[in-house]
């Protein structure tokens, strides 16, 4: 019984012998082609010729984005794992003085979105900061005298998302160590293997369904970012799809471009899949026991203190303190009545887009639990990919669709009876909260779909035999068992559309703004400082859910103690 | 469950009436100009006529996009762009049209405007050369073209050719020298920057005065933001660096207009010309000179101390339009040239 996120292959099925109501099928494959929509939309322009542009692309630019772009990968997956493993097995495993405390902070730089980390190491890092600034008055040196890490650079840039990424590692880590059953561990000491051989040959390799999850995510979510590789000048496929549809005026041959991006996406998906081809991931042993903790001391204390305290540091300590100063020098004039209703605005759309997420995920993860069809387990697949397009191109696929189909229903209208209806989906929230959904659907599917193939499929027949519906045993069983991993789920989504830029900034109505649209409008205009306010308020407002999101962790483990 | 599905039943409602909702009195902006930098003129107009103005702003390229697959249905009356690129682009698109009005007529000059009055541009802003004061001598710099020289490695700072701002200034050139020409100086102009481009435009002028270059090219309303914000760092790099004027013996120095045009499905187009006209008015471009230290294009209006201190200088006369006609051209090239 424990509702938290990790990584299941495949449900155990057994042919069943219950007719199962092909409702579920038709929804999760209505739903699924639905999402997957604006997806398909832009997969379509790969039909319009764009020969000359691609020849162009090919003898210029192509060869940077994708060296680029796999660098940029092949660092955050380095950079979130070692961070996220390290910092998930010292709190679940290990006892020293702050292990409480790190347990949740650890998940803080979550709340810092991408591009503002990345403005406000460049305001202190970069060669014209105050650092490099003072360095330079102390030693008389000059330009090309001395050594300094270029902070925007790809280097850079690797280690920005790596910083605000490895949460998603940690998180899920952390739960599929917590997760595994104390026997296992005590077995694995009693054949004689040392905590390290235990760690590596034993808790690793049953964690990594839940691990590689995590890092799915974080590679997804770096595959999608245009604020940090921008500014930093480093070209990826992000930066080039801009390019090509925006300054060469080309969507076609920016379309394609999308359209490899998510070929890339797909292949390490269906590479994990084959990897684990037959490995079936299920509790280990039912019982739990309080897990007796290695105690550090010494050299070890001090090195799991700084393993702990860096990420910390660097990923929210230090930028969320650069805001609070800025913060504190202008919010004299950046607060007023207006701030009031952009953080409602943000709020609100965050709540609904989280609460539409997770159902949509419960409906489809429970689908495909019912009947794992070839077809079902593809509709979930696709309609999670939306996750790594940039937002942008999947607000473009957004606003194809509404638009044709409000004048569609225009013209037969006023065809039919003269009147005209206008655009009545167009440029409303109900576009926008769409868009989210699609984006940040892979979020809750990945979620809840962990936490129902931890739930025994006994459990369902024994329901169903004693005459339950589907519908009923989702409601009364599943969801009352699942209720940490619906929040996990909840709380995710409502953290990344916080932080949601593009499609937000393309998609909105009349005189609505968000938050994350005020920090970018003051911070497109090269006002760090300015927009350091609203910032600061994005990642205040996802701190919340992030520490709550912890204690739920903490408390889903049976004989864990109960605290935070 | 239930209750999920009453929030999005209400939502819909709430959407369907958004979208309907259309008051006599109003006009719809898409605004590439940030809210900050339009919203005051906006409660102004409001003011004076009691015309409601709505806005949304977002990246004028997404912008456009939009109207287009709004269509004839579209809310918007007016697209307000930021260069004039994107404006030649929207007329071509099909979703602006021409509109006749004495007072814009009269307002902004030729160049500044679209032949047939698709769009009429309604502020200026010119990408002159920066220069670090003590290290490079006012008389070592001409033009634009110069800044190809060998003398020049390793000396220049610029942005990103992903920048809408250098993707015109290039175009200008490709406008007056040709492709070939302009190609193999931006393969020599490329092989003098000091650093990678990264970073906006005020960057390039913090890079200069802290010795990384000695030269920046950027818009003019950087470094004068700059010079009068309140960030005493910023302030103390702008005092460094002075203001060329390039090319004043030929074409003149590159510049670009913000500017807008009425949509083709334009419900209120009455109020759209308004606001227009408003916007063109000796007060409302004091206004843009005075807060965002653009230059007006109405003759005759007072500029900021700022500007007044950097002097006259001749403009290139290119029309605008033909700037946006050129843009893709102008990429392609920067990307041949390896100007990332």
């Amino acid at each position: 019984m424990n509702p938290n996120p990790v990584a299941s292959p495949q449900p155990v099925t057994r042919p069943r012998r219950l007719a199962l109501p092909d409702a579920w099928g038709v929804g999760v494959v209505a739903t699924a082609l639905l999402l997957s929509l604006p997806v398909l939309v832009v997969f379509s322009f790969i039909f319009y010729p764009a020969g000359d542009v691609w020849r162009h692309l090919a003898e210029t630019v192509l060869a940077d984005y994708v060296v680029n772009s796999l660098l940029l990968m092949v660092g955050v997956a380095i950079g979130t794992l070692t961070m996220g493993i390290s910092t998930a097995w010292l709190t679940s495993m290990c006892e020293f003085p702050g292990r409480r405390f790190f347990e949740w902070a650890l998940l803080l730089p979550m709340a810092v979105p991408a591009y503002i980390i990345a403005y406000t190491y460049t305001g202190m890092l970069g060669f014209e900061g105050p650092i490099q600034d003072a360095l330079r008055e102390a030693f008389g040196w000059g330009y090309g005298d001395y050594w300094f890490p270029e902070i925007r650079s790809l280097g850079g840039a690797i280690a920005m998302l790596s910083l605000v990424l490895y949460p998603y590692v940690y998180l899920l880590a952390r739960a599929g160590f917590l997760e595994q059953s104390v026997c296992v561990l005590e077995v694995s000491r009693t054949l004689g293997l040392g905590p390290w051989a235990s760690f590596f040959r034993v808790a690793l390799p049953l964690a990594r369904p839940a691990i590689i999850t995590g890092l799915s995510l974080a590679l997804m979510e770096t595959l999608a970012d245009y604020g940090t590789v921008q500014y930093f000048g480093v070209s990826t496929f992000t930066t080039g799809i801009f390019r090509t549809w925006f300054g060469l005026g080309d969507s076609a041959a920016a379309a394609q471009l999308s359209a490899l991006l998510m070929g890339f996406v797909f292949l390490l998906i269906v590479l994990e899949r084959w990897s684990r081809r037959r490995a079936r991931f299920h509790h280990t042993s039912n019982r739990y026991l309080q897990l007796p903790r290695h105690r550090l001391s010494g050299t070890r204390l001090a090195l799991a203190l700084l393993a702990c305290l860096l990420p910390l540091l660097l990923g929210f300590v230090v930028p969320a303190g650069q805001l609070a100063v800025w913060a504190w020098q202008t919010a004299g004039t950046m607060v007023d009545a207006d701030f009031i209703a952009l953080t409602w605005n943000s709020l609100m759309l965050a709540s609904l887009a989280a609460l539409i997420a997770v159902g949509l995920a419960l409906l489809m993860g429970y689908g495909k639990r019912l009947r794992p069809t070839p077809l079902m387990v593809a509709s979930v697949r696709v309609a999670a990919m939306g996750y790594a397009v940039p937002g942008t191109v999947i607000a473009v696929g957004v606003m194809l669709p509404f638009a044709w189909t409000d004048n569609a229903i225009d013209a037969w209208m006023r065809a039919q009876f003269g009147i005209s209806t206008g655009l009545i989906l167009s440029g409303t929230l109900v576009a926008l909260l769409f868009a989210y959904t699609v984006r940040f659907l892979a979020v809750s599917i990945q979620t809840v779909e962990a936490g129902l193939g931890k739930i025994r499929p006994t459990m369902d027949d024994a329901a169903r035999s004693l005459g339950m519906p589907p519908r009923q045993v989702l409601r009364k069983i599943h969801m009352p068992i699942m209720r940490g991993t619906l929040l996990t789920a909840i709380l995710l989504v409502f953290v990344d559309v916080l932080k949601e830029l593009p499609a937000t900034l393309i998609l909105r109505p009349f005189n609505f703004n968000t938050l994350a649209v005020r920090t970018f409008e003051l911070a497109s205009d090269e006002r760090l400082a300015d927009a350091s306010t609203a910032a600061l308020a994005i990642v205040v407002a996802g701190i919340v859910p992030v520490i709550i999101l912890s204690r739920s962790i903490s408390r889903s483990r049976p004989g864990h103690e109960h605290a935070a | 469950m239930r209750s999920r599905f009453l929030m999005l039943a209400g939502l819909l409602a709430l959407g369907l009436f958004g979208a309907a909702a259309q008051a006599a009195e109003e006009v719809n902006l898409y605004s590439a100009r940030k809210e900050e930098l339009i919203k005051p003129l906006l409660e102004r107009f409001t003011k004076e006529t009691g015309i409601e103005v709505n806005l949304v702003t977002g990246k004028a390229d997404a912008l456009l996009q939009r109207l287009q697959s709004e269509g004839r249905n579209t809310p918007a009356d007016l697209l307000l762009t930021t260069d004039a690129g994107r404006l030649h682009r929207a007329r071509e698109a099909g979703v602006l049209q021409p509109i006749t009005s004495t007072v814009l007529e009269n307002a902004i000059p030729a160049s500044y405007r679209d032949p047939d009055g698709y769009w009429y541009g309604l502020s200026l802003r010119a990408r002159p050369i920066m220069y670090v004061k003590g290290k490079v001598d006012p008389a070592e710099l001409s033009t634009y073209e110069a800044l190809a020289d060998p003398k020049w490695k390793g000396r220049i700072c610029i942005r990103s050719s992903s920048n809408i701002y250098n993707q015109s200034l290039v175009a200008s050139m490709i406008a007056s020298n040709g492709v070939k020409t302009t190609e193999s100086w931006a393969r020599d102009f490329v092989a003098n920057f000091a650093q990678p481009p990264r970073g906006g435009d005020r960057d390039q002028i913090s890079a200069a005065a802290a010795g990384r270059c000695d030269i920046a090219i950027a818009n003019t309303y950087y470094l004068a933001m700059m010079l009068n914000g309140s960030d005493a760092t910023q302030r103390e790099a702008a005092e460094k660096v002075g203001v060329f004027w390039p090319n004043q013996a030929d074409r003149g120095t590159h510049v670009n207009v913000s500017g807008a045009g009425v949509t083709a499905a334009s419900r209120n187009k009455a109020n759209a010309i308004k606001l227009l006209e408003f916007m063109s008015k000796a007060e409302s471009q004091r206004w843009y000179a005075e807060t965002n230290h653009e230059y007006p294009v109405l003759e005759g209006v007072a500029w900021s101390d700022t500007l007044e201190d950097w002097g006259q200088f001749m403009a290139d006369a290119v029309n605008m339009g033909r700037l946006g006609e050129l843009n893709a051209e102008a990429l392609m090239l920067m990307d041949r040239a390896g100007w990332k």
